[in-house]
């Protein structure tokens, strides 16, 4: 092989490819590094199968088919569910979704799309400002003005309003990103076509970001959905089932809540029951996200 | 077809209507701009500077010159697209379309948009519409057309787009779905869809290979029958492929974009008058 017609090569007797000392220990030091990350993928990963298992095997002698449609009972008696608090969840999580996603939406589009200058800055600042509010504090803040001065008493509204609250920068945060995602290339070609901006912004923009809107939607209600400080101080919570907004209504974290500091084990594996069923609403409406936003997009 | 023929009284809006009812072109006389002293400035910088030139009507203008010459910013500030997004922020002297000015002070730049179309350097078909949306999008996004009327801008402009036979079969797949060369046809169609006056074309080629490259050529030597183009390239072959008439432009040391030459596409490659141009185009740089 070595003859190459008119030219021939000397094998060089040293080969320069060879390992050196250096070699092997870089080959180790990237070994060890990558297990590391291994091994913290698996504890991040293991945290949330722990508290998932958990909640399974402590809250599964709780779950049967009154605890879905039954009204809590007494002490004592035997059965019961948490319905009033599924349906009133569901009920102040629409509400606050009705307030909170036009509300988020609009000023996510404003940020990403229309706003130009320090107003952006301003805006952005204060969003992140209420999204790192403590959520007791926009409970107390709602009860000082619905509960005790607009509506006069507890109310399933108040509750909506102060988890709208909550759902709002978490909306508008997402929502400018995927926006700013969306390729400049596809608004100037709206805009070459004679397209107004607006239209622009509806037709080309928001349906090209679609599957990350939807996303940062559900995110927001999933986070909502789990506050439980400001409803203790909004909604009050209701054995009963209620649907009037004016009035306290149930929720599943303040059910939970008042199972969890009870003295009775009936009532503890009720609590583990009610974590349960949260998690499992939450997990549903992501995986409907999911289901809804596969296909088409990309 | 002199621009005399032309009557620059006639209402625009008037005249545009009529054209867009009238299902040929060839009925009138085509379109031609009128481009006065037009400099651009991002922020205090001057980034093109006296460029005036006439450009005819059924015919292709292309524009040739280096990196940094100012062809893309003169181009946009044919159907303002300046105004969105690059850093353009003051024009100066005028720009006519059909003898009317596009900066005039009533002039809604969105209405501008819709005669002068634009095609882009790299393909961007709407991702989340089907090829047969993209071709209608301009319409369906600017006022309420029957199906009748989608049906057949659809089948009408993908043919003016040599597009036709290829995706006829699946108008119902996604625009990304098509190769590149295929994707930019598709643009071409939306643009034509829109019945633009003229149809300005920013290195419409340049992200695609040489086959597609041909295609697209081939293309704008059809329409250019029929409408009014002006192509920036960088590509000097291109320009003498597809130009009637082409503009040499030059960024001096001071880089300012600067109009140099503009002639017949024939002349300015045989028998350039100025020696920048004649540099360039011996490739003596650039």
């Amino acid at each position: 092989m070595a003859d190459t017609g008119t030219l021939s090569f000397k094998v060089s007797p040293v080969s320069p490819l060879a390992p050196d000392g250096r070699y092997l220990a870089r080959k180790f030091y990237g070994r060890f590094m990558a297990g590391m990350i291994t091994v913290a993928a698996l504890v991040g990963v293991s945290v949330l199968w722990l508290i998932l298992g958990y909640v399974i095997v402590r809250g599964a002698p709780a779950i049967n088919l009154d605890f879905f449609t039954q009204r809590p009972l007494p002490y004592g008696e035997v059965g019961g569910g948490i319905a009033p608090s599924i349906t009133g969840t569901l009920l102040i999580l629409v509400v606050a979704a009705v307030i909170g996603v036009p509300v988020g939406l609009g000023c996510g589009i404003y940020l990403a799309e229309y706003g130009r200058g320090t107003i952006v800055e301003v805006i952005r600042f204060c969003s992140d400002l209420v999204a790192g509010l403590p959520s007791i504090v926009v409970g107390v803040f709602v009860w000082a003005l619905l509960v005790r001065q607009v509506v006069g008493n507890f109310s399933g509204l108040a509750g909506a309003v102060s988890l709208s609250i909550i759902m709002i920068p978490i909306i508008v945060r997402t929502v400018e990103a995927v926006l700013l995602l969306v390729p400049y290339t596809l608004r100037e070609a709206a805009l070459a076509l004679g397209v107004p901006k607006w239209r622009m912004v509806i037709s080309v923009v928001l349906p090209s970001a679609r599957a990350g809107i939807i996303t940062g939607l559900v995110l927001s209600v999933a986070r909502a959905g789990g506050e439980t400080a400001p409803l203790l101080l909004t909604t009050l919570g209701n054995q009963f089932f209620s649907w009037n907004l004016l009035e306290p209504v149930g929720a599943i974290p303040i059910q939970l809540y008042n199972y969890a500091v009870a003295p009775y084990p009936d009532w503890h594996t009720k609590a583990w029951g009610a974590a349960f069923v949260l998690i499992s609403v939450i997990g549903i409406l992501s995986t409907l996200a999911r289901v809804a936003t596969r296909g088409n997009n990309r | 077809m002199t621009m005399s023929e032309q009557v620059p009284g006639t209402n625009r809006a008037t005249q545009a209507v009529d054209d867009r009812n009238t299902t040929s072109t060839e009925t009138t006389g085509g379109h031609w701009m009128q481009v006065t002293d037009v400099a651009a400035y991002y922020g205090d910088r001057m980034a093109i500077s006296g460029v005036s030139m006439t450009i005819k009507p059924r015919a292709a203008t292309a524009i040739i010159g280096p990196s940094g010459c100012g062809k893309s910013t003169f181009i946009r500030c044919l159907n303002r697209m300046h105004e969105v997004g690059l850093g353009v922020n003051r024009v100066t002297g005028s720009v006519l379309l059909d003898g009317h000015d596009i900066y005039g002070r009533s002039v809604d730049p969105v209405q501008v948009r819709r005669y002068i179309g634009m095609v882009f350097q790299r393909p961007n078909p709407f991702p989340s519409m089907s090829i047969y949306d993209n071709v209608v999008a301009g319409i369906k996004l600017t006022r309420s057309p029957s199906r009748t009327e989608l049906d057949e801008t659809v089948e009408r402009c993908l043919n003016q787009a040599a597009l036709w036979d290829e995706v006829k079969d699946k108008l119902k797949a996604s625009g990304a779905s098509l190769s590149g060369g295929q994707q930019q046809r598709l643009c071409i169609a939306r643009s034509l869809a829109m019945q633009p006056h003229v149809l300005l074309m920013d290195e419409p080629c340049s992200a695609l290979d040489p086959i597609a490259t041909f295609k697209i050529e081939t293309l704008i030597n059809e329409l250019k029958r029929q409408y009014t183009i002006v192509i920036v390239t960088h590509n000097m072959q291109q320009a003498s492929r597809v130009a009637d008439e082409t503009a040499f432009f030059l960024a001096g040391e001071d880089r300012i974009g600067k109009l140099v030459e503009f002639g017949p596409t024939n002349q300015l490659f045989t028998n350039p008058t100025d020696s920048r141009t004649e540099a360039y185009i011996t490739g003596r740089f650039g």
